[in-house]
């Protein structure tokens, strides 16, 4: 019943262009990142793992955040939760959560960058208001306890309930996720199931306390082909009828393209672009982001193109490049300019930003977003793009 | 789990027959055997020599016989009749002589046994949680003395600091008035006012090879992904270490005991020569020095034997710990 | 015992290799042993006790040498003499002399013990020289010489830095004798030890199926026997007759028959992991023989695990050659090792009468406490890409 008010509200605020400029926070706005830092404090100096991010999850939304692995996508979404391990730390930035807002009530903006790891008030928010899965659905359970066992936990850490009510919700949660014989295989332990029935285990668990926001880190990552589209398939499904919304982490394109609404683009710790899916897909700002676009297969290609790939490799992240941390790989490098300045975030639209010098932000010649691709050394013209 | 009980209590079989081969082979390896040491003994003191009693000793003991007719006489009367033959340096039935000392011997490594888990388990947790903190560094440090220390040194070093600055010699598991009375509950309060020192003592190795088995297992489940799982569940964090980690950890924890034992029985053995207990280990000693080959190959059978069950008892409560070996054997 | 930090990213991260790869070049190509030669001297610990291992080996080699006398050389007015300090500046008798000294001693009988009874005489001076000829000796058994390290420089006096025995033997010479023995016993049963445990380790690992399980058996049923009894029974059946030489021989060997389990399991795990390796696969596609594999594929990939095991094994080789000793099964005097001078003090009486009969212990103690660093660090070490 909750989760039916939830799916109708989420239904009744489809316009999430609506925010304005990014950074006002808008009413359908769930968790706001700002500048958030989260560094490893190794033997060998700070790694710069995340350094400024600037995101917004919207409710009833799924929030694709794509890029290489060592890009601090993975550590952004711990972040939220405060669950980055030690020798890391989230040391700047606010993490703004939205709080009761839903049910009509008038709610409460938490900022969880301040909470400490393991502290009171961050446990009451994990699994509660934002839940998480991970990429390794083999690992990320414990073998030695029953499917059950680990569920019921989940459910009584934040409700009141007994143990046999909590078991009969563990059952229906089950059920929800296709996991076929509910009743019986709550008994089991997850080493007597597949991966991808694991995973919907951890689903169901993520699922027990009706969060408003599921984040997937790279869920789907180990798992093989059929299982990855029956995972995003349920997902999306569990998003429909559960209005949650979800920030999914991945590097894989096609899957963005399968899940997505909004996208954010990282590199080395910095969103570079973000936007609504359609935008970016057919628009790609950032240099990046159209190296990433290119270096995937595309039906319809006219030509027996090769594919692209990106040249080099990410940078140490100990080790950064001066400047925009990109130009090192780029093919639009700026001499002078790029290893110089530090690209400041450039509204390109309502919802459209992307941190390159090639759309200003250094005081030096800006050419206009539209002239920028033709201001750039793009060796395949945009149209080869088109569908 | 019944089958996996049936299963490895199967597996003993071969490994009993293979120890009391062994077993009777130390025995036998060195060359001559008691009644020529005791002849050469005689003659030395210039005593007569009676070879019809020689004869008569060695038709009884069965020396004439070829080696496996030996074995199976030996072996046949300890499974069939419970007799494990005559001591010659006590001139009594071994069975007299070992089970009291055999029966210390058990108390003393189960004791060292426990007493070494309850120390180890939560300074192994604390080190691995607290890592890198002071008591870390110190509990580390401590653990790598202790293993470096051989038991027996550190026995002689109790003795020396006991006597020196308490002016006593310490040594025996009973005070002089309970050593030979009857067991009552005065004995027995005596007996643990006594016991501490030697457990202590034996278990000092033992414990420190756990710390550090406990802490680095620990370690490593520490960073396990199911850790993260647990924790974005909003649990907290020392019930997330209880259930999950450290239950992980504890399995090879359980099957230490398996490997323990042997060498608690081992290190009793060097302990107690030292500070005099009237355990297994003098005798033991004495009856190999003297090739009393009966009472020797005895007492090695036996703590070869429970050193087996109680492999035995580990692997079944691993078992019994852990549902991936439960439902792999099972 | 230092404590390998997480590559800053998710547990299936490998940015980081890849990136430290791409911008230090000289990572990328410096052979194994190199790397893990560098990571080795991170380790604090583990340089400093490879240095006393150093020490310790130095001390076994050149012990005629280093030794103030021979460790047989007796003096029955010295029975139990306790440590003598070293002094340096003599301001005795007005003015102040320099240069190392040590005190005679004067000895009473105590009336009532009758044992004799030392005291350090103040106004005895013994100067301590280095470089001096004292008790002849044949270095490695064949350089004659009487020079050594350190002595008092009058041949005739005798000095005693950690006390005497029951015989007057002087305690520092026969543990730098003992060092020898003890350590060259370790080092011996390590390498049956080695022998026994690659090869039917490595068979194990290699041919898996029937042999594996064979193998496998056996190491569950030595390893199922408690050891000193087993040790006990062995080496009480080494006959009393056996020379010196026969004796270390046999006890070396008996310790290397237990103890080469542990390493058998270790390198069968690592063949049985890298038999699956692509790497292994490729070299049987190409046609390499068996043993080829084996010797040039399979064992350099794992020889620094094997060093590591290799290194921790001699600790308990010293351990336990010291416990048999110390019962009286072990090595037999004349013959000098840890555990032999250890047995002498076996009672509690000659323990409160000369409590430095104790020292060959710390030198065990030291000696397994800084092997057990070194191969802490090397087994830190031994997996470079990790």
């Amino acid at each position: 019943m909750r989760a039916g008010e939830r799916a109708a509200e989420a239904g009744g605020a489809p316009a999430a262009q609506a925010g304005g400029a990014p950074g006002a926070p808008g009413g359908e706005v769930l968790v706001e990142l700002r500048g958030l830092k989260t560094h490893f404090f190794t033997d060998e100096g700070t790694v710069r793992a995340v350094d400024g991010v600037d995101l917004e999850i919207r409710r009833g939304r799924t929030l694709c955040v794509v890029g290489e692995s060592g890009c601090g996508k993975s550590i952004t979404a711990r972040s939220i939760l405060q669950l980055v391990e030690a020798p890391g730390r989230v040391v700047d930035g606010r993490i703004l959560l939205r709080r009761g807002g839903a049910d009509g009530g008038p709610g409460e903006v938490v900022d969880l960058a301040g909470l400490k790891p393991g502290g009171k008030e961050i446990r009451s928010v994990r699994g509660k208001d934002i839940a998480m899965i991970f990429q390794e659905p083999m690992t990320s359970l414990s073998l030695v306890h029953t499917v059950g066992n680990q569920m019921v936990e989940a459910i009584r850490v934040h409700n009141d309930v007994g143990k046999r009510e909590a078991r009969e919700r563990a059952v229906e949660l089950l059920g929800m996720v296709n996991i076929p014989n509910p009743g019986r295989l709550v008994d089991s332990y997850p080493f007597q199931f597949s991966g991808g029935m694991r995973q919907r285990v951890m689903i169901a668990m993520a699922l027990s306390c009706d969060p408003g926001l599921l984040i997937a880190d790279e869920p789907t990552t180990a798992l093989d082909v059929t299982t990855q589209a029956q995972i995003m398939e349920l997902l999306k499904r569990l998003q429909r009828e559960l209005g949650m919304a979800i920030m999914f982490i991945t590097h894989d394109m096609g899957v963005v393209a399968e899940m997505a609404d909004d996208v954010a683009i990282m590199y080395l710790g910095k969103v570079v672009e973000k936007g609504p899916v359609d935008d970016i897909f057919h628009d790609p700002k950032h240099p990046y982001t159209r190296a990433l676009l290119e270096s995937i297969p595309k039906i319809g290609h006219r030509r027996r193109e090769r594919l692209r790939s990106i040249k080099g490799i990410v940078p140490d992240p100990a080790n950064r490049p001066a400047g925009c941390v990109f130009h090192t790989r780029c093919d639009a490098f700026m001499p002078g300019r790029c290893d110089a300045t530090v690209p400041p975030p450039v509204a390109l639209g309502p919802d459209r930003q992307v941190r390159c010098l090639l759309y200003g932000g250094d005081g030096g010649p800006a050419p206009g977003a539209p002239d920028a691709q033709t201001a750039a050394p793009e060796p395949t013209p945009e149209s080869s793009h088109g569908d | 789990m019944a089958k996996l009980v049936i299963r490895r209590l199967i597996y003993m079989v071969p490994t009993m027959f293979a120890i009391s081969v062994v077993t009777f082979l130390i025995i036998q390896l060195p060359p001559g055997d008691f009644l020529s040491t005791y002849i050469a003994e005689l003659s030395s003191r210039g005593d007569a020599v009676d070879t019809r009693l020689v004869e008569a000793l060695r038709e009884r003991y069965g020396l004439n016989d070829p080696i496996y007719v030996q074995y199976y006489q030996w072996i046949s009367h300890i499974v069939l009749q419970g007799d494990f033959g005559d001591s010659f340096l006590y001139r009594r039935p071994v069975a007299d002589l070992i089970w009291n000392r055999l029966g210390l011997t058990i108390a003393l490594a189960v004791a060292t046994l426990l007493v070494s888990w309850a120390i180890a388990f939560p300074i192994g947790v604390y080190s691995a949680v607290k890592q890198h903190s002071a008591g870390d560094y110190a509990f580390t440090f401590i653990g790598f003395l202790g293993l470096a220390t051989p038991n027996f040194l550190l026995a002689l070093i109790f003795v020396w600091i006991s006597f020196n600055y308490f002016g006593q010699s310490v040594g025996g598991l009973f005070s002089p008035e309970f050593a030979d009375a009857a067991w009552n509950l005065g004995k027995v309060l005596d007996l643990l006012s006594h016991v501490w020192v030697p457990v202590l003592i034996i278990g000092m190795a033992g414990t420190a090879s756990l710390i550090r088995v406990l802490r680095a297992n620990l370690l490593d489940e520490l960073r396990k992904p199911y850790v993260t799982t647990a924790r974005a569940k909003g649990l907290p964090e020392w019930r997330i270490i209880l259930k999950y980690p450290v239950r992980m950890a504890l399995g090879p924890f359980i099957s230490t005991a398996g490997w323990l034992l042997p060498s608690l029985i081992g290190g009793e053995v060097l302990v107690s020569i030292v500070i005099g207990l009237d355990t297994t280990g003098p005798l033991l000693v004495e009856a190999l020095i003297s090739q009393d080959m009966y009472l020797a190959g005895s007492f090695i059978l036996i703590l070869a034997t429970l050193t087996v069950i109680g492999t035995l008892l580990s692997d079944l409560l691993l078992a019994w710990w852990d549902p991936r070996i439960r439902y792999a054997e099972g | 015992m230092a404590v390998r930090q997480l590559p800053p990213d998710q547990p299936a991260g490998t940015a980081p290799i890849e990136a430290a790869a791409a911008t230090d070049g000289g990572v990328a190509v410096a052979p194994q042993w190199k790397l893990v030669w560098w990571r080795f001297r991170k380790h604090r610990l583990a340089m400093v006790s490879a240095v006393f291992v150093l020490l310790f080996a130095l001390v076994g080699v050149f012990a005629e040498f280093l030794a103030p006398t021979t460790p047989d050389s007796y003096s029955a007015d010295h029975t139990y003499a306790p440590p003598q300090g070293l002094h340096f500046v003599d301001t005795s008798g007005g003015g102040t002399r320099f240069g190392p000294y040590v005190h005679g001693y004067t000895s009473v009988r105590d009336p009532e013990t009758l044992a004799r009874v030392f005291q350090e005489d103040e106004s005895q001076r013994i100067d301590v020289g280095f470089f001096v000829r004292g008790e002849p000796y044949e270095m490695w058994g064949f350089i004659p010489s009487d020079r050594h390290f350190i002595g008092p420089t009058d041949p005739e006096q005798r000095v005693y830095f950690l006390g005497a025995d029951r015989n007057g033997r002087d305690l520092l010479s026969r543990i730098i004798y003992g060092t020898r023995i003890s350590l060259s016993i370790g080092l011996v049963g390590v390498a049956l030890t080695f022998v026994f445990g690659i090869v039917l380790g490595g068979v194990s690992g290699y041919f898996g199926g029937r042999t594996d399980t064979a193998i496998q058996r056996v190491i569950e049923f030595l390893m199922s026997i408690p050891t000193i009894p087993l040790w006990l029974g062995l080496s009480a059946a080494v006959p009393r007759t056996w020379g010196p030489l026969e004796t270390y021989f046999a006890i070396t060997v008996i310790l290397s028959v237990i103890g080469w389990t542990d390493l058998a399991r270790v390198v069968r795990g690592r063949f049985l992991s890298l038999r699956e390796e692509d790497f292994v696969l490729a070299a049987r596609l190409d046609g390499c023989s068996r043993p080829r594999i084996i010797l040039r594929h399979m064992l350099p990939s794992f020889s620094s695990h094997i060093i590591a095991s290799l290194t921790l094994a001699i600790p308990y080789m010293i351990l336990a050659e010291t416990s048999l000793s110390f019962l009286g099964l072990g090595l037999q005097p004349p013959v000098v090792s840890w555990g032999v001078l250890l047995q002498e003090s076996q009672n509690i009486r000659t323990i409160a009468t000369a409590p430095w009969l104790l020292l060959p212990g710390v030198a065990v103690v030291v000696a397994v406490l800084v092997l057990n660093f070194v191969g802490d660090g090397v087994r830190d070490s031994a997996d470079p890409y990790r």
